[in-house]
């Protein structure tokens, strides 16, 4: 006896002709992509799956989980530097985001123009990398850690300016436009009803952008630009792993204190 | 109690002399922390030789500089297209990479999928200490295992990105909506069913907005990459600045430039469709 249980399928859901043709286009550009993307990429496999490759495996890898103990005062010291370069880039940068904020923001400055004049100049310093400009400041003023910091406090006006004008344009305008109907002037709108709303969320994405800023100027060094990077280019380039493996502990370590403080103190902040 | 012990401070007010806002104890406290900043600000900047002082004494330095970079050697624009695809390729490829590797190891990081505790906990900080180092020390560590090259760049960056992404994602897998899983369990599907049933199709344009996020920021990373020798147009950037052809660099730079905002710009609007 031939009986099988044939359940009525659920009926075929029709796809619309346009989205057919949009996802063909798609998958047509994927495979396109990839495409030029193998067989042009310049992999030297010959130099890759090598017998320099395996040594350099065999004495890199254990080298760096054994670090040096004995260079942990220095590297200490050159991550302090690190710290102090973020820090001042950070303060710098977060004292001359405010104007370009004001400016970018519709609510304070009632003109299209400087609005967008702002918000195109925040936006080209967003694009450059951080490691770009470092690279730029240390062929101009030499490799020191003041390169870094310029490096670091022209970086991060972009992304700080921007926040801020997204944070005053969210403010309460009622408050101003109060104090505006009891006769304050300018300053005392800025003092008393604009600068004490904004405030906590400013000192909120400084420190959140100090935490970036420690991130990226660990790596300053690296070209030049002072910190615990200078001391890893240093090791590498003697191929003393054991010093990176103990620089690398050091950042790894301090950095995920300094994310945990950080955001312990912005949770008390807003 | 009556209104007069409950604000002592309305009883005698003086129009001449009103009360602040703030309690005398807010404002030492925030006396204290401005002062603290600059104190540290003072501290810092010596350390680092940045005063203000320093500032003005350098910035001549920084304009002279400027000043050389221009005009850009237009010229040489057409001989960096090679590398510019490089940077572009090793940006596709590690995201390509990462973005499969993402997906078991998000899973295991997300609380509500994860086998047990040990695997949560364990893969979890992984992703946490991987997403602490910064992606041009990978690269040097690569660059020294496996030499200078892409190769090298390719993987510092699927590292690199497989912390970011495999957080975002996790911490996304970890806010679905749990009842179609429970729903699968119930009429017998087990975990791979569960996963391919209840959990993709939740997530998919998340991870699809995450990854093209990712992407950007690979082809940021991969841009500089080339200063410690891992593969693409830093490599030319650097070389250019070391041999002072600034007229070089500054191409360089404007390439750099245009190719982060086309990048962003375009990624941009298709998460913007996508979401």
């Amino acid at each position: 006896m031939e009986q099988t249980t044939t359940l009525p399928l659920p009926p075929k859901k029709k796809i619309p002709r346009k989205k057919v043709i949009r996802n063909c286009v798609i998958a047509a550009f994927l495979v396109a992509m990839y495409a030029w993307t193998f067989s042009s990429i310049g992999v030297n496999w010959g130099q890759i799956v090598s017998e320099r490759t395996l040594n350099n495996m065999g004495r890199v890898i254990p080298q760096l989980f054994s670090p040096e103990w004995a260079v942990a005062p220095d590297a200490l010291r050159l991550m302090g530097e690190t710290l102090a370069m973020a820090y001042t880039g950070t303060l710098m940068a977060a004292l001359l985001a405010v104007p370009f904020g004001f400016f970018a923001a519709k609510n304070m400055v009632d003109s299209r123009i400087v609005n967008t004049a702002a918000k195109w100049a925040l936006d080209g310093i967003r694009a450059f990398p951080e490691i770009m400009l470092a690279l730029i400041f240390v062929a101009a003023i030499g490799p020191s850690a003041f390169a870094g910091v310029l490096a670091i406090a022209v970086g991060s006006i972009g992304m700080l300016g921007k926040l801020y004008s997204e944070v005053i344009e969210s403010i309460d305008m009622h408050v101003v436009e109060s104090l505006e109907a009891n006769g304050a002037n300018k300053a005392q709108i800025l003092f008393y009803g604009i600068i004490p709303q904004v405030i906590p969320e400013f000192l909120s994405y400084a420190i959140y952008r100090y935490e970036i800023d420690v991130r990226s100027s660990t790596i300053l060094g690296l070209i030049g630009a002072g910190g615990i990077g200078m001391m890893i280019q240093i090791s590498t380039m003697n191929r003393n792993w054991d010093e990176v493996g103990m620089a690398l502990l050091i950042i790894i370590f301090v950095v995920t204190v300094i994310d945990y403080v950080s955001s312990a103190i912005r949770k008390r902040i807003v | 109690m009556t209104k007069t012990t409950a604000n002592p401070g309305q009883e005698s007010f003086d129009p001449s002399n009103p009360p602040g806002l703030r309690t005398q104890q807010a404002k030492w406290k925030l006396t204290f922390v401005f002062a603290a900043v600059v104190l540290v600000y003072m501290f810092t900047s010596w350390q680092t030789n940045s005063s203000l002082i320093d500032l003005w004494f350098g910035m001549p330095d920084v304009w002279r500089m400027v000043g050389e970079l221009f005009p850009p050697n237009w010229g040489y624009a057409t001989e960096t297209w090679g590398r510019l695809s490089e940077t572009i390729q090793m940006a596709i490829i590690a995201t390509t990479v990462a973005g499969i590797l993402c997906i078991p190891i998000s899973l295991m990081a997300s609380s509500n999928i994860a086998p047990n505790k040990w695997v949560y906990n364990i893969t979890k900080q992984i992703m946490n200490i991987l997403r602490t180092i910064p992606d041009l020390l990978l690269a040097v560590i690569f660059v020294g295992i496996f030499g200078i090259g892409a190769f090298s760049g390719i993987i510092a960056l699927i590292i690199f990105s497989l912390g970011i992404l495999a957080k975002l994602l996790a911490e996304t897998i970890e806010a679905i909506d749990k009842n179609p899983l429970e729903a699968i369990r119930a009429s017998g599907g087990n975990t791979l069913q569960v996963i391919v049933y209840g959990v993709i199709p939740q997530i998919l344009p998340q991870y699809t907005s995450f990854t093209l996020y990712v992407f950007e920021i690979n082809v940021r990373a991969s841009l500089v990459l080339g200063f410690v020798g891992a593969g693409g147009i830093g490599q030319l950037l650097q070389r250019s600045i070391s041999f002072f052809q600034y007229g070089r660099a500054m191409i360089i730079i404007i390439i750099i430039f245009v190719a982060v905002v086309i990048i962003e710009y375009i990624s941009g609007k298709i998460r913007e469709e996508i979401l």
